[in-house]
């Protein structure tokens, strides 16, 4: 598969001379590294609210972003014009990082060919706007026709395809084409005494729209939103306090995004900034708990085939039998670690430097029966699940809000409670971890992780987990 | 309407190109600008970036039916291929009977300066930018010895043009700038480590806090944290300082947009007129003050910007709208429409805050027996459809009026609308730092779950 192959190549008349001229330039006053990372993204989005179809909207967005590495400093500059004056102007700009004599790009530009994690034969991207409209259309009728209390359903479907294009001076060049697609339904359902919840569902990843299509995701979708909108009605004030709680499987593994995920991007642990600095080899979690990362997993929203910086993904284990293994590294942190490059050096765009990020986060299964799970439990809180979460790497204090919780009496499910967030302390509460589940599920498909100001997909996953204390923010 | 700059070229073209497909209606809207960053960690420069972008938006209208779409290529063929796909787009949206743009009589931009740019900005050298950064992290690390590393002194700045046009003759445009300067500090103590930060910003440099009183509120604010721990789980009064405050008003303004409320996924739908705060409790945005981050000649869809009292003693007295919101309710646009460049607008605040009262922060301290002093809020615990709050917390315990220890890994939770009603007591240090703010805030009683 030649460069050729590759839409920015092609349609902007990029060809290996080219790129490697401006790494040239880019190393024009010394540096130890530089690359380029092209960007062409096309995306659509619709969205439909009170059964009208009130917004419709496509763009496109393209530019290259230049980086230099010198040392521990970086320079960044981009552009969203590709002409090759604007290019070298980029590459000028970024190399005022260093200050020493040119270097010279000492190897050609290797081609990197590869798998394809998702090969998608036709994009959503590509199909007929009227194929996408019928999906919001049907979310719509219903979770409507779902039940009577149920008086204002909001859907949208958006989908993009990201071709990008990556050239290092230390030979790499990869390509990808990465399609994205998600669908969203939200429901409101006013109960007898006027009570008013919302529920939501939504997912995707990088798939078509035969995903959708196939196994009549609109209607899963809205059906589950109203489930959770009915639900809420019902639901009590949620406890407060220290007591012991069950993860549902599936979402819920943003436990493991926030608890540990971030705390082991190796920028913090270069800097020592994280809570888990300097742990590597030490018991973080219970022994039942193996987590991992992996960005190569087919059709996952977090998946990509290569990096932001052309690197392979891989499966990455974070913690194993609770003991913490290792990092997450991009190329900058994994120079000066002196350590192996794990594919997870992601950016938000072309305007953006990359950083280590996570890709699909979630721990491997255990052996216990989920329903054995539950019955274990005299008095606590079962999650189905969650909102978002936020973590403080340093203190390592983090929270996540369940969205979908019951209390657990004497082994069983009760009542619904309302929401309430969870706080614990990365280090600590998967130490807590006292029984995990057969049934590791990944989540649907709607992650979507903040750094530093840069938004990227996300999946995490996680089986049904007891974890013996952690605490509630309920008001009970 | 006569074009008077580039920006305001390329969106006169847009409905120029718009009117030729046959478009009833056409908003275009163009957004430039320049940034700059500098990080400089532990005395070292990290990370310089230094970039320009554009990009333009076009939202039509064929009757009751829109489309829209974006682009970053604004050649005329780039120009030309955002106006078809717009196009074709609103051919597969459906009738709105309340679609449209706002009323001609309802057009209009503010008069005299409004302070959003200064060329001090653009003219501050790339050297000197960085020497202020190093110096706010210097600040910091050497205020005491126990705050050992860094996560980095940072500077960054933008100016950047912003234009907009509509068919019903609209064209406007105004360029802002911004910087700021930040430090986040790093302490250890007994093998446990603390962050925080502090950040000034401001339309002009001169307006900056200096270097050197970032880095050393940064520094108190970090040792503060240390020996954190848990509290017991228990109800008690709350005391939000500013940095905090200014969240809840974040939470009230999304209650009361037009799209919430119409929608009635708002616990303040159909509350217009009713109590939903203490009645020292008195809300404004206002976007017309000049200098301040919320403050802009017109709104995002050609409306001027203006001043709305959305809480006054405590009884809501207007919501947030733009025109589409306005049709919904059957009220007049507050000028409060807000979007990227393109698509229908959502709503926006201008500045936004809580009229500040009498009590000093320490006061309002001194009144507490036994309570919690909020600086730090984490998560998104927070729902505006029934009002319910549990967010993760961190501050500082307050005992008989004093502070006594540092507090962390505990959630406080309530409802937004009994919160509001609870406002005990209202500080007299509002400060904008940003385009939303609020004094410090008591509210009588939430729950803090710890241990």
């Amino acid at each position: 598969m030649g460069l050729n192959s590759s839409l920015i190549a092609e349609r902007f008349g990029v060809g290996a001379a080219e790129l490697e001229r401006w790494l040239g330039e880019a190393l024009s006053r010394g540096g130890d590294y530089a690359d380029l990372y092209f960007e062409y993204v096309e995306t659509t989005s619709l969205s439909l609210d009170e059964s009208i179809v009130k917004s419709a909207t496509q763009g496109v967005t393209l530019g290259v972003g230049v980086r230099v590495i010198a040392g521990e400093k970086t320079g960044y500059a981009y552009s969203d014009d590709l002409s090759s004056e604007k290019i070298v102007k980029a590459a000028r700009t970024a190399a005022c990082i260093a200050a020493g004599p040119a270097k010279i790009i000492e190897t050609g530009l290797e081609e990197k060919s590869g798998r394809d994690l998702y090969a998608v034969p036709v994009p959503a991207a590509e199909t007929s706007l009227a194929e996408r409209v019928a999906l919001i259309v049907r979310a719509d009728e219903v979770a409507r026709a779902e039940d009577p209390r149920v008086f204002q359903v909001q859907a949208s479907f958006g989908d993009s395809i990201k071709h990008i294009l990556v050239a290092t001076s230390d030979g790499r060049l990869a390509w990808d084409r990465q399609p994205m697609a998600r669908l969203n339904v939200m429901a409101l359902a006013r109960g007898g005494d006027g009570r008013v919840e919302h529920g939501y569902q939504g997912g995707g990843g990088r798939v078509g729209l035969d995903h959708f299509v196939l196994q009549d995701l609109a209607a899963k979708f809205a059906k589950e939103a109203v489930r959770q909108a009915l639900v809420q009605l019902d639901a009590v004030e949620a406890p407060a306090g220290e007591m012991t709680v069950v993860l549902g499987p599936g979402w819920p593994g943003i436990l493991l995004h926030e608890a540990v995920g971030h705390g082991l991007e190796a920028d913090f642990n270069r800097k020592k900034v994280s809570a888990f600095s300097g742990r590597v080899g030490q018991q973080v979690a219970s022994s039942l708990c193996t987590v991992v990362d992996n960005g190569a997993i087919a059709g996952r929203r977090g998946s990509v085939n290569v990096d932001d910086e052309g690197t392979p993904t891989r499966e990455n284990v974070l913690i194993e039998n609770g003991v913490l293994r290792g990092y997450l590294q991009d190329h900058l942190s994994s120079l000066l670690l002196r350590s192996e490059v794990t594919g997870n050096g992601r950016r938000e765009s072309y305007q953006h430097i990359p950083m280590p990020r996570m890709t699909n986060t979630y721990m491997l299964p255990g052996e216990s029966d989920p329903e054995e799970v539950i019955r274990s439990v005299k008095k606590g809180l079962y999650c189905a699940t969650f909102g978002g979460g936020q973590v403080d790497i340093t203190s390592g204090n983090f929270v996540f809000s369940a969205t979908e919780s019951y209390l657990i009496e004497d082994g069983k499910l009760g009542r619904p409670v309302r929401g309430a967030s969870l706080i614990g302390n990365g280090p600590e509460a998967l130490k807590y971890v006292s029984m995990v589940g057969n049934d590791l599920k990944l989540d649907e498909g709607v992650g979507i992780c903040g750094k530093e100001g840069q938004s990227v997909p996300v999946g995490v996953g996680i089986p049904t987990v007891k974890i013996d204390r952690i605490t509630v923010g309920g008001q009970a | 309407m006569t074009p008077s700059n580039a920006h305001e070229e390329i969106a006169a073209q847009l409905i120029a190109l718009a009117r030729e497909r046959g478009a009833s209606g056409a908003e275009a809207t163009v957004s430039a600008g320049d940034e700059f960053e500098a990080q400089v960690r532990l005395g070292e420069v990290e990370t310089l970036k230094e970039a320009g972008s554009r990009a333009a938006g076009i939202r039509l209208l064929f009757g009751r039916k829109v489309g829209s779409a974006y682009s970053s290529d604004l050649s005329i063929d780039g120009l030309r291929r955002m106006v078809n796909s717009a196009t074709e787009l609103a051919e597969i949206s459906t009738e709105d009977p309340d679609a449209g743009l706002p009323d001609p009589g309802d057009l209009g931009s503010l008069a005299g300066d409004l302070e959003l740019y200064s060329e001090s900005v653009e003219k501050m050298e790339a050297e000197e930018k960085i020497a202020m950064a190093r110096a706010a992290e210097r600040a910091a690390l050497d205020f005491d010895p126990r705050i050992d590393n860094s996560e980095g002194g940072s500077f960054g700045s933008y100016t950047g043009w912003r234009a907009f046009a509509n068919s019903h003759g609209f064209l406007g445009s105004y360029r802002s700038s911004s910087c700021s300067l930040s430090v986040v500090p790093v302490v250890s103590e007994d093998g446990k480590r603390e962050r925080d930060y502090w950040y000034s910003s401001a339309r002009r440099t001169d307006k900056l806090e200096c270097a050197e009183y970032v880095g050393r509120t940064a520094a108190e604010r970090v040792l503060r944290r240390l020996g954190a721990r848990k509290a017991p789980t228990q109800k008690v009064p709350v005391v939000f300082e500013p940095r905090v405050a200014r969240s809840l008003i974040g939470h009230l303004f999304s209650a009361a947009t037009g799209e919430a409320v119409y929608r009635k996924a708002s616990y303040l739908a159909d509350k217009l007129g009713e109590q939903i705060a203490a009645p020292r409790v008195t809300i404004i945005d206002d976007g017309t003050l000049p200098g301040l981050f919320g403050t802009s000649p017109f709104d995002d869809e050609g409306v001027p910007s203006r001043r709305t009292v959305v809480v006054e003693d405590g009884v809501l007295a207007s919501y947030l709208l733009n025109s589409y919101t306005a049709r919904k309710l059957g009220l007049k646009t507050t000028g409060n429409a807000s979007r990227g460049v393109t698509g229908n607008a959502s709503t926006g605040h201008g500045n936004l805050y809580l009229q500040p009262g009498d009590s000093t922060p320490g006061q309002i301290v001194s009144s507490v027996k036994n309570g919690l002093y909020v600086t730090e809020l984490l998560g998104s615990g927070v729902n505006i459809v029934n009002g319910d709050y549990s967010r993760g917390a961190a501050g500082v315990w307050i005992e008989n009026g004093e502070p006594a220890w540092p507090v962390h890994e505990i959630t406080i939770s309530g409802n937004l609308r009994r919160m509001f009603e609870q406002i005990e007591a209202v500080g007299n240090d509002l400060e904008f730092r940003g385009s939303a703010a609020c004094p410090t805030l008591l509210i009588g009683e939430m729950t803090v779950s710890g241990h």
